[in-house]
């Protein structure tokens, strides 16, 4: 089977320090995979190599074994079907809930297309069956910056299904939300994975519990762990990089 | 989605097509009427409506993109530089020197052709369309610079002053051959029509007045369509823009090149009213104005800056005349004023006042 994501020798240092460190992983179309490592360990900037955000001093990463997108910038790896998910929830402020949505649906992103855009009515359903999935309906023509935070967190993960992306990055989905809201989003992104690839960063042990799936520990930049929960939390280096701490 | 043309946009134009209106009928009563528009006055009038035509430039791509430039004095200039140039050919032979071929300014220091850049500049449709392409073209490719190398912010801004500057000493060197330090200037008529008639004097106001209502119009239209919502979306979080697959700086450039061509449009209607156009216009003190008229009628509004620079060039009009020595200190405390009071403007507090004029009853009755 070929990986969907595959990070080949990744290296990037920052002023001689070392954030990513010949991390190799790979991750198979349609897999849910947490990815947890304490502060510093590299996740987020991980996330920021396959976006296109951060450019890496060395390695590859490779999208379905072919495209190399290290080479590309964020809109280019955008478009090629990779969603992500920040820390901060980004919403954008001053537009009311449903542009959010409408903003991020999949569509043409060139400035005359979306200058002469049109919405029609199969958009319109899609914004609606959004918002009903996010549960942000009767807020739908509010503005996002009067959104609690959990709220918030809600859109940005409604925008990122909007965007119909064959991969989620998701950062920290859990920030911020009651533990009733924590267990919401790990079941929804449990529900989304399988169509998608899904890959959750998190500090949460109780929501990455709940997402039940395969966990890469990320320790000084590279991996130190790979498997089930309970299979890394049970070993010992794990222990004393991490839940020792 | 929003409309194209809502209650304040709609008020605004009523407005203006009234005065537009009247004016001309005002200009044409008896000196003795009380009512009566000197002349004179038509022209300065005209020049306002530029002014505000050169706000909503701004406002698209301050207030919407979030684009603050400092330079947008030097669009104007340059459209009316090309139009300056088509009044000098339009001189033709009726110079202090009769020279039938060159303007008087190259007479004067000796030259004894026509430089290239000047072909096509004695038909009126080239400079008319000059008038928009060449500022159009200086914003494409300085925002195709700017932005592809993600310059925001203060230095963005620093670089279109600076640009406007780089311009402004480019502008008053002779060999330069726009006229040096004087400019372009004794204009006599524009397609046969002699700019002192009063007929043509109305009818320069009336084309503005026109062009100012296609600009807001145009400058909605874009606003309230989805590539208006990704430009506040650039503004507010442009990273989670770009995330999205949005090209940012394609949006930027499209933004920037547009409002550049408005401003060259203002410019190319300001100079046959004023009768002059010279390198002072690059000034950097005009390009930091027509950010303080913007943000005085409240940004990211559109009407509200052209409200904005009718107010401040009528208020200058006024001190200059009366207290020549304050105006300075004035504009200034106008500045301050709205930075601490009024951050979103005259616009912003009207519409403030009568939403609480609104909702006063209501809370009155609520306890009971």
């Amino acid at each position: 089977m070929s990986a969907q994501l595959f990070l080949d020798g990744v290296h990037r240092s920052f002023d001689g320090f070392k954030a990513i460190n010949n991390l190799t992983l790979s991750v198979d179309k349609g897999d849910l995979r947490a990815v947890i490592g304490p502060n510093g360990a590299g996740k987020t900037t991980m996330m920021d190599i396959i976006t296109g955000k951060t450019r890496p001093d060395g390695g590859e990463v490779l999208w379905n074994m072919s495209t190399d997108l290290t080479r590309l910038d964020e809109a280019a790896v955008a478009n090629l079907g990779i969603g992500r998910k920040f820390q901060k929830p980004t919403v954008f402020e001053t537009h009311s809930v449903e542009d959010n949505i409408r903003l991020a649906l999949k569509a043409p992103r060139g400035v005359f297309a979306t200058l002469f855009h049109r919405s029609d009515k199969a958009e319109e359903a899609r914004v609606t069956a959004l918002l009903d999935q996010i549960r942000l309906t009767h807020l739908r023509t509010e503005d996002a910056a009067n959104l609690s935070h959990g709220q918030k967190q809600w859109l940005e993960i409604g925008m990122l299904l909007a965007q119909e992306p064959d991969l989620l990055l998701v950062d920290e989905p859990a920030a911020g939300m009651t533990d009733a809201e924590t267990m919401e989003t790990a079941e929804l992104l449990k529900s989304i994975a399988g169509q998608r690839t899904v890959i959750v960063v998190e500090h949460d042990m109780d929501f990455v519990r709940a997402l039940d799936c395969r966990v890469t520990v990320l320790h000084q930049g590279s991996v130190l762990a790979e498997g089930s929960l309970d299979h890394v939390s049970a070993r010992d280096d794990v222990i004393e990089v991490y839940l020792g701490r | 989605m929003s409309k194209l043309i809502d209650l304040r946009m709609g008020l605004f134009l009523a407005a203006l097509f009234i005065v537009t209106v009247l004016v001309p009928i005002a200009s044409t009563l008896d000196e003795g009427s009380a009512v009566a528009i000197p002349s004179y006055l038509i022209p300065l009038m005209g020049k306002y409506l530029c002014y505000a035509i050169l706000a909503v430039a701004l406002d698209l791509c301050w207030g919407y993109a979030g684009i603050l430039s400092l330079g947008h004095g030097a669009f104007f200039a340059l459209g009316g530089y090309a139009i300056g140039m088509h009044l000098m050919r339009e001189i033709g032979a009726r110079g202090v020197y009769a020279n039938p071929d060159l303007p008087d300014f190259m007479v004067f220091l000796g030259w004894d052709e026509l430089p290239w850049f000047w072909y096509g500049f004695d038909w009126f449709p080239f400079a008319a369309v000059m008038a928009l392409l060449v500022p159009g073209a200086l914003a494409f490719v300085f925002g195709w610079f700017a932005f592809r190398s993600r310059v925001s912010g203060v230095y963005l801004s620093i670089i279109t002053q600076a640009l406007t500057f780089a311009l402004l000493l480019a502008f008053f060197r002779n060999e330069m051959g726009f006229g040096g330090n004087n400019g372009l200037t004794d204009f006599r008529d524009v397609l046969g029509f002699s700019l002192s008639a009063p007929s043509t004097r109305i009818a320069l106001f009336v084309l503005t007045a026109l062009a100012l209502a296609a600009c807001l119009v145009i400058a909605k239209a874009i606003t309230v369509s989805k590539a208006g919502k990704v430009l506040v979306a650039v503004r507010d979080a442009e990273s989670r823009t770009r995330f999205m697959g949005y090209r940012v700086e394609n949006y930027s450039v499209f933004v920037f090149t547009v409002s550049a061509m408005m401003a060259g449009l203002a410019g190319a209607l300001y100079v046959p009213q004023v009768g002059i156009i010279n390198p002072g216009e690059f000034a950097p003190a005009n390009s930091i104005e027509i950010v303080v008229w913007v943000a005085l009628g409240g940004r990211g509004t559109l009407v509200g800056a052209a409200i904005g620079a009718l107010v401040v060039v009528a208020v200058e009009s006024w001190l200059t005349a009366n207290f020549p020595d304050l105006w300075l200190f004035a504009l200034g405390a106008l500045f301050i004023v709205v930075v601490l009071w009024m951050p979103n403007g005259i616009l912003g507090l009207v519409e403030k006042l009568r939403f609480r004029r609104a909702k006063a009853p209501a809370k009155t009755e609520a306890p009971a």
